[in-house]
C-alpha cells in the first residue's frame, strides 16, 4: 500500500521492493532518500524505530562495489504498519541526516557512524557514540578484527603476570 | 599497694591482630554490579545465603561508606577510569573482590571493547571464578578475604593503597600534560605497562 503511494508521488525513487506477509521492504535510490523519508512520514510512518546498517564487504552491483546498506525501520502509529527502507552506499559515501525529521535519528546515526564509519551530512553532532574518541577503525565492519588490534586480546598472548 | 588481680579481664595481643580481627568481621561491601554476577550477588545478601553471617551485611551504594568493593561483571575499556575513580573514593583500608571470569580476565569477551581483567587497573585481593559464580563461591571468596586480612600487617595495606594513589596521580598527570580524556590516559598507561612486560598500571 505505502509502496504504491510512494510510487505514485515519487516515481523512480524505489529501486527494489519486496513484501512478505506484510513485511514491507523497499530499496531507495540514494539521491531520493530525503524526500522518500519525508513522504513516508507524511503518509503516517511517524516513528523511527531504528536506523542501522549492514556491511556486505564484497557486494558487487553492476560492476560497482556497494558495500553498505543503511536500514530504516518505520512504524505507522495509527495502523501499526511497518516499513523498512534501505539505501545502498559504497565506502566513503555519505547520506544526508534525517535528524531534522526524526529526533530519534540523532543517536542512531551516531551509532552507525561509530560502528560502520558512514557519515551523515548535516548531523548536529556526528561524533562516536559507543567506542572512545581515538578508537582504531569501525567495529561492526566485517573486516574489523574481533580483538581490534588490542594486544591483550590477541591469540596466544596471555598477559605476563609480574608485580 | 597490692597488685590487682585482673584475671580474665585483660588479654594481651598484637595491635595488628586485634585491629585486623575487627576489620575482617565488619566489612562494608559495595557492589560494582555490571552484569549477571550482580544478580547472583542479590541472593548472597538475601536470607538464604545471608552474607551478614560473616559481618558484611551493611551494604552501601556509595564508595565513601564502604571498604570492600565487589566487581560483579564485565568491565569495558570505557568503564575502566570509572572503576578507578570509585576505588579511589572508597574509605580506607579497602579491599577488592573480583567476582566472575569477566571481571577477573575478560572471560568470554576477548574483544576490543572489554578490559581483559580489572587487575590491570585496580589492585584485586581475591578472585572468584565462575560464570556467574554460585553464592557459595562468593561467600568462599569473602572468607578467603577474611583470612587474608587476618594475616596482613597494617602498614602493608597502607602501602598497597598508596601505590594505587600514586598511579592515580600519574594518570591525572598524563591527562593534564597530553590533554587526554580519563579513558585515553588509562588506555595509554595499560599499553605502556605492557611494553615494560607489566600487567598492571599501579
Amino acid at each position: 500500500m505505502i509502496l504504491e503511494r510512494i510510487d505514485e508521488q515519487l516515481p523512480g525513487a524505489l529501486l527494489d521492493r519486496h513484501d512478505f506477509r506484510g513485511d514491507v521492504t523497499a530499496v531507495v535510490a540514494k539521491d531520493r532518500y530525503l524526500e522518500t523519508v519525508d513522504l513516508a512520514f507524511k503518509e503516517g510512518f511517524q516513528q523511527l524505530m531504528d536506523l542501522t546498517a549492514v556491511d556486505w564487504p564484497e557486494r558487487d552491483l553492476d560492476g560497482r562495489l556497494v558495500r553498505f546498506d543503511v536500514v530504516l525501520h518505520l512504524l505507522n502509529l495509527a495502523t501499526q504498519a511497518r516499513l523498512r527502507l534501505k539505501v545502498r552506499l559504497a565506502e566513503h559515501e555519505a547520506l544526508p541526516s534525517i535528524t531534522g525529521r526524526f529526533h530519534s535519528a540523532d543517536w542512531a546515526e551516531r551509532e552507525v557512524f561509530d560502528l560502520f564509519g558512514i557519515s551523515f551530512d548535516g548531523h548536529p553532532n556526528l561524533s562516536r557514540l559507543l567506542t572512545w574518541e581515538d578508537f582504531p577503525g569501525h567495529a561492526l565492519r566485517k573486516d574489523f578484527p574481533l580483538d581490534g588490534g588490542d594486544p591483550f586480546c590477541m591469540a596466544d598472548s596471555t598477559a605476563p603476570y609480574t608485580h | 599497694m597490692a597488685e590487682m588481680d585482673l584475671n580474665d579481664a585483660v588479654m594481651t595481643t598484637r595491635l595488628d591482630a586485634v585491629v585486623n580481627w575487627a576489620r575482617k568481621n565488619s566489612l562494608w561491601p559495595m557492589p560494582f554490579g555490571t552484569a549477571c554476577c550482580a544478580i547472583e550477588f542479590m541472593s548472597v545478601m538475601a536470607s538464604k545465603y545471608d552474607l551478614s553471617r560473616f559481618g558484611a551485611e551493611a551494604m552501601r551504594f556509595s564508595p565513601r561508606q564502604s571498604d570492600m568493593m565487589l566487581v560483579l561483571g564485565t568491565v569495558t575499556n570505557k568503564m575502566a577510569p570509572v572503576l578507578r575513580t570509585i576505588y579511589a573514593q572508597m574509605a580506607e583500608p579497602k579491599w577488592v573482590i573480583s567476582v566472575g571470569v569477566c571481571a577477573s580476565s575478560g572471560g568470554m569477551y576477548r574483544t576490543y571493547a572489554t578490559l581483559q581483567g580489572i587487575d590491570r587497573v585496580v589492585p584485586v585481593d581475591v578472585y572468584v571464578p565462575g560464570c556467574p559464580p554460585r553464592p557459595e563461591s562468593m561467600i568462599y571468596g569473602v572468607m578467603k578475604l577474611q583470612e587474608k586480612i587476618e594475616k596482613e600487617s597494617l602498614s602493608m595495606r597502607k602501602d598497597h593503597i598508596r601505590r594505587f594513589y600514586e598511579s592515580m596521580d600519574r594518570q591525572r598527570g598524563i591527562e593534564r600534560d597530553k590533554g587526554l580524556t580519563e579513558q585515553q590516559a588509562v588506555r595509554e598507561m595499560v599499553l605502556d605497562a605492557a611494553d615494560h612486560n607489566l600487567a598492571t598500571i599501579y
